[in-house]
């Protein structure tokens, strides 16, 4: 078995985890595995392989990915790939295509359903949430997913609530 | 909140934290809630510059250490912490072995009751957690999030509606929930099942790691068991599945044990009455073994073995074996072979006045059978 890093060294390192009862392993070659961190656990990152791999099955647009980088931090593409840790909040945005697909590997959903912050966001956060849902929503559209839509709709509408009285104070 | 107290001056002895008990006990040693969250307009701490860490820290401590369950509690900058406070705190599961290796920037507080820690600018900004004797998960969540919520009100967290609360790491990102029990399973380990639990605990999504969490070694037989996702689940959701999981894991437990004393025994008081003798009479013991050996003592004890022994006393050696507390009690740094043979003069001498094992009654040994609708 070769090395899914290099694609030239037989694999000694096999790398485990079960996600969503699902098995997904990286094998990799033993400097391969050094250079990644794999000995070292607290360096250690199964996201940054799993990044790096898909990069490396898809170079064109790796490339373009790698000139992201966070306006806030200075945090680029490469500094995720190879920590698998973002610089600051504001990253989540910038890297967020990268990142959803890695969300969605390691966790059950992509969505937060767990607790809220009572203290109000600020009014300019939450245009930029509505903006992003809008656009969502007009794609849940076009790809006839109603149901989806029908929850984006809610979610447009309650963040509204939220702006509206906020501008009147 | 009381400045410049040593942390050994506030820390309660290792014979009152062995004090502590809760629920289920026998097999659950502790239960523990973490959540993390950060500042929103600071770089996180791996990628933050040290002046923006100096005013997180500064923010964080002045907002934790305002609200009640602080106010009398310990707070420090990590730099401050000798690098023995520090292991002995690891040592107590009260920080991180990453936050132990931190200084300037970083810091610590802890409640009075010792039951509710804050880690500044660990990986994240924030983490608090809380541990609790027992099996008290439920308790443990309902603490640490009113704490959180009353601490909400003073910070402005970092939190997407779409992605929950943003972490340094996103297989933190959601809830930042960590809801972890450590347990005693020398049982499973013994009838050599403790293999297929682990494969069942990790098929639902649950992870199984040694005594001090990620990549350590499961010493003295005992396994942390904390859920991996912490995105698309709400908290209270992920609290009653791992309570779930942790009552089929105590079950198991329970059952190896009997099953043991029925079918072989003679192998179970072998093992258990060679504990006994090594740790009664060694004069060199390294801390691996020792814990290895008071597990075996541990389960003795549990299967009624050792009638006039107090299961705080075993706990007790659990701890002041440990290297940190081993050094903290000698009052000087010692080299490790020195240690050992401190460590095996500590424990003949603590066990001297506890008669030697005795074959366990049948049937009856294993205690209280877990009633798995009892309130946990």
């Amino acid at each position: 078995m070769l090395c899914d890093a290099c694609h030239k060294n037989e694999a000694t390192v096999h790398l485990t985890q079960i996600v969503d009862n699902q098995m997904k392993t990286v094998d990799l070659c033993e400097p391969c595995s050094k250079a990644k961190g794999v000995d070292d656990p607290a360096g250690f990152s199964l996201a940054g392989i799993l990044l790096g791999l898909s990069g490396a099955t898809a170079p064109e647009p790796a490339a373009a990915q790698a000139e992201l980088q966070c306006s806030h931090c200075g945090f680029t593409l490469a500094d995720l790939k190879k920590s698998g840790r973002l610089g600051c909040s504001r990253c989540y945005t910038v890297f967020s295509e990268p990142l959803h697909s890695l969300l969605k590997s390691m966790h059950k959903g992509v969505r937060h359903t767990g607790k809220v912050p009572h203290q109000t966001p600020q009014s300019t956060n939450l245009k930029d949430q509505i903006q992003k849902l809008q656009t969502e929503l007009d794609e849940a559209v076009r790809a006839e997913q109603y149901e989806h839509a029908a929850a984006l709709r809610d979610q447009i509408k309650q963040l509204r609530q939220q702006l509206n009285p906020a501008s009147h104070a | 909140m009381p400045e410049s107290i040593p942390l050994q001056a506030f820390l309660s002895s290792p014979a009152d934290a062995s004090r502590r008990t809760g629920p289920h006990d026998r097999i659950v040693l502790t239960s523990r809630v973490r959540l993390a969250r950060n500042l929103k307009s600071f770089a996180f701490p791996g990628w933050a510059k040290k002046a923006e860490r100096l005013q997180v820290l500064d923010l964080i401590r002045q907002a934790v250490a305002s609200l009640p369950p602080l106010q009398d509690g310990f707070a420090e900058s990590m730099d401050v912490l000798s690098p023995l406070d520090k292991q002995i705190l690891v040592e107590r599961h009260l920080i991180s072995r990453e936050h132990a290796a931190r200084n300037a920037g970083s810091g610590w507080l802890l409640s009075r009751d010792e039951v509710l820690s804050v880690m500044i600018n660990e990986e994240d900004h924030l983490r608090m957690q809380v541990l609790l004797p027992g099996l008290q998960i439920r308790q443990a969540w309902e603490t640490i999030n009113q704490f959180d919520s009353s601490l909400e009100k003073l910070l402005d967290y970092a939190f997407s509606p779409e992605i929950g609360y943003l972490t340094a790491c996103p297989t933190n990102v959601g809830t930042g929930i960590r809801v972890s029990a450590m347990l005693h399973l020398p049982g499973l380990v013994l009838a050599e099942h403790i293999n297929q639990i682990i494969q069942a605990v990790n098929k639902l999504s649950f992870a199984v790691r040694g005594f001090y969490g990620e990549g350590t070694e499961a010493l003295g037989n005992i396994f942390q068991v904390s859920n991996q996702m912490t995105l698309g689940e709400a908290e209270i959701e992920i609290v009653e599945r791992l309570i779930k999981v942790l009552a089929q894991v105590i079950e198991s437990e329970e059952n190896a044990r009997a099953l043991l004393l029925e079918k072989q025994p003679a192998v179970v008081c072998n093992q258990i009455g060679r504990a006994y003798g090594i740790l009664a009479h060694a004069h060199i013991i390294a801390s691996k073994e020792t814990m290895n050996q008071l597990s075996l003592l541990r389960l003795g004890l549990d299967l009624g073995m050792f009638p006039g022994l107090d299961r705080s006393l075993v706990d007790e050696l659990f701890l002041v074996t440990q290297p940190g507390h081993l050094q903290q009690r000698c009052s000087e740094k010692l080299p490790a072979d020195e240690r050992d043979q401190r460590r095996a003069d500590l424990l003949r001498e603590r066990l001297s006045a506890v008669s030697r094992p005795v074959m366990p009654p049948r049937r009856s040994s294993s205690g209280p059978s877990l009633d798995k609708s009892a309130s946990v």
